[in-house]
């Protein structure tokens, strides 16, 4: 396309003009020599050259300027709710994320590696029964499933009541005591909830595959018994039978009754007592293995009934970031929904406010060449930068919440840059909807009546 | 809107006069009409004929009421006739779109208002500049017509200042200066003296008188007779009918 800059003033000269150009320019104002080449005849020049200025952006972007300065209270006031509403957003969206990403983090990490197969039950007429069976061969059945690591199992130990001392003194007046619990388990449990040796040692498969008349004795169980060493092979009788305790745990994570119990080995268990059965399996799990494990395990343990066991495995990391931010984000984005809602009315009304109020200024731009669309786009640039403005303030404001929050609970702050530069953008957006409006009414403004006013 | 629209718009070239071979005035009004709608209507401006060459000063009286704003607003190409045409340079307006009436009245006419519609928080300098926005005015160039048009109105040594501070008679030669910064064809003054004192309005008559030597094309309405003592050509109007002043 061709633009002809100069020639458009004179294009409805007939050529049959017989005075020279010169003579029609007006010699009123004296303008430095180079200037005066603009009333030379025109010479075509290729578009973009730019030669014929006519409100193009920068003079738009700059007229804009001066109209959001023009009230800097004002322009504080308007964006007041487009800085709440984005900063809202933005601070819900990251303390989600923080907060799930600290969630995967913090998780319990004992939880997150402790899976507890139990038989599952069921209701009848006598109550609560186990429908299924933990094999006593339980450890090598779970050992070999892939992520786990530890695996032992434990159940509890029916001696009619034997009293359990660790001197067989039939003393009268000693008061009756509770006789501590009597457990029995399989050689691998005490890894499997992580508990340690305070002295001596644990039992081992000899122990258990012999039925060898040993026990360990919980730490506050060793206190009461009074057994506080085992280099002497001291002894304590069930009932009337004499076991040799070799060893004193303490530190369990899970089952928290081993420190109270006197433990046997499985065999010994059903050696001497008649123990029928194992009520749980412990195992210890690769950091994020629980699924698998949980989906194996049951049919590891037998497979023509898996249904008879109930595994809880520990939830995956996923799982609980969707929980957290499905809680959070519903709540908080509707709040930063309103809070735009309400920012974006405060920009609409605002700006028609600024149109209404500057009537004369729109009629005298009319006057001096402007079209309604170079008016009404001077609006609309402007309520959008006052959107744009708040929508940064406000994703500032925001990240510097999330930032302040996460140092207060020592998190480490997780914000995707994406959904920051999107929210001060949704800033801009919401100025557009907001100054539509406003800048159709000012591009509709006549300027005959702009200017019946005075200024 | 390029000029090549412009020239494909049979409407500025008009119908060749065999009787006339002048070249096309400033201003030509053929038979205009402008009519309000009311009952009955009100005609503003009645078959009015008006032609105004090329640096003539001319000024247009008449009492309030007499349609003095609606020419006014005719001329400044704020209005459109109702019937009849409003040639500028040889361009017929009356039916011309909305773009090229305004590239025209930015290119080519100049106001000067009564009450001066300058920017109150803008500077002297940017006010002046405001013009040069939509008139077309290269870049480069701006900033120093503006610097000239501020010397030619003398108001060089207020270039920072607000419009607010300054006096009425300051205020109307910063509105001057905007109306010629673009080189108009003509300028329009409405009522310019209407809020000045004595000698205030002294000055931007005298004013109107150098920029009329040097060549400006200059229509003025006004109802004072010592503004428009000072034109060489007055029209009278009255009931919306123009009649020359001997």
């Amino acid at each position: 396309m061709v633009r002809w800059p100069k020639v458009r003033r004179r294009s409805g000269r007939p050529p049959r003009d017989p005075r020279p150009a010169r003579s029609r320019r007006a010699r009123w104002l004296h303008l430095p020599a180079r200037l005066r080449r603009s009333g030379t005849p025109p010479v075509p020049v290729l578009a973009g050259g730019g030669a014929l200025d006519r409100f193009g952006i920068r003079d738009l972007v700059a007229e804009s300027a001066h109209g959001i300065g023009a009230r800097p209270g004002r322009l504080v006031l308007t964006i007041v709710g487009t800085v709440l509403g984005i900063g809202s957003l933005v601070v819900t969206i990251g303390l989600a994320q923080t907060a799930a990403g600290q969630i995967a983090r913090q998780f319990d990490a004992v939880a997150a590696t402790q899976v507890l197969v139990q038989p599952t039950t069921s209701r009848t007429q006598g109550g609560e029964r186990a429908i299924g069976r933990i094999p006593w061969d339980v450890e090598d059945r779970m050992v070999r499933l892939a992520g786990i690591e530890a695996v032992g199992a434990v159940g509890s130990v029916n001696t009619n009541n034997a009293r359990i001392t660790a001197v067989p003194v039939n003393d009268p007046s000693a008061a009756a005591a509770v006789a501590p619990q009597v457990l029995a388990t399989t050689p691998g449990l005490l890894e499997a909830v992580r508990g340690t040796v305070v002295t001596g040692r644990y039992f081992d498969a000899g122990h258990d595959a012999r039925a060898d008349r040993i026990v360990v004795l919980g730490a506050r169980a060793a206190q009461r018994l009074g057994v506080h060493r085992v280099d002497r092979q001291p002894s304590i009788f069930i009932g009337e039978r004499s076991y040799t305790v070799i060893g004193v745990i303490d530190g369990v994570q899970r089952r928290g009754d081993l420190l109270d119990a006197v433990i046997l080995p499985v065999g010994t268990a059903r050696a001497d007592f008649g123990m029928t059965q194992l009520e749980q399996a412990h195992a210890t799990i690769a950091v994020g293995a629980g699924s698998v494990v949980g989906e194996q395990t049951p049919w590891a343990l037998d497979p023509s009934r898996p249904e008879t066991f109930e595994v809880q495995v520990p939830p995956s990391g996923s799982q609980v970031q969707q929980n957290v931010q499905a809680d959070i984000n519903s709540i908080f984005l509707a709040l930063g929904a309103v809070a735009l809602l309400v920012g974006g009315l405060g920009i609409a009304n605002v700006t028609l406010l600024s149109v209404m109020e500057r009537v004369g200024e729109i009629g005298l731009r009319r006057a001096l060449g402007a079209t309604r669309t170079n008016i009404g786009s001077q609006f609309l640039v402007e309520s959008v930068v006052i959107g744009l403005l708040g929508g940064l303030i406000g994703a500032a404001l925001g990240v510097l919440v999330v930032v302040g929050v996460s140092f207060g609970k020592e998190w480490t702050p997780i914000l995707d840059n994406a959904v920051v530069a999107g929210a001060a953008l949704l800033g801009g957006v919401i100025g557009l909807g907001a100054g539509t409006y406003p800048a159709l009414k000012a591009a509709a403004i006549e300027p005959i009546t702009a200017l019946r006013g005075g200024t | 809107m390029t000029a090549v629209d412009l020239f494909e718009n049979p409407a500025p070239h008009p119908e060749p006069d065999p009787v006339d071979s002048r070249p096309p005035a400033v201003i030509e009004l053929r038979r205009l009409t402008r009519s309000f709608p009311g009952e009955p209507p009100v005609e503003a401006l009645r078959d009015a004929d008006l032609r105004i060459e090329l640096g003539e000063y001319v000024s247009i009286i008449g009492p309030s009421g007499s349609g003095k704003s609606t020419l006014l607003h005719i001329l400044g190409l704020l209005d459109r006739p109702t019937s009849g045409d409003y040639l500028l340079d040889g361009v017929a307006t009356g039916t011309a779109s909305e773009k090229v009436r305004a590239r025209l009245r930015g290119g080519r006419i100049g106001f000067v208002f009564q009450s001066f519609h300058l920017l109150p928080h803008r500077t002297v300098l940017d006010n002046v500049l405001l013009a040069t926005l939509y008139s077309g005015v290269p870049r480069g160039e701006r900033r120093d017509r503006a610097l000239a048009a501020l010397e030619r109105v003398h108001m060089s040594h207020r270039l920072d200042f607000l419009p607010t501070v300054l006096s009425g008679g300051e205020r109307q030669r910063v509105a001057i200066a905007r109306a010629v910064i673009a080189s108009p064809h003509v300028l329009l003054a409405d009522e310019p003296t209407g809020n000045l004192d004595t000698s205030n309005s002294a000055d931007v008559l005298d004013l109107f008188d150098e920029l009329h030597r040097d060549g400006l094309t200059l229509v003025v309405i006004t109802h004072d007779a010592t503004v428009s003592s000072r034109a060489e050509r007055r029209v009278r109007i009255s009931d919306g009918t123009l009649t020359e002043v001997a």
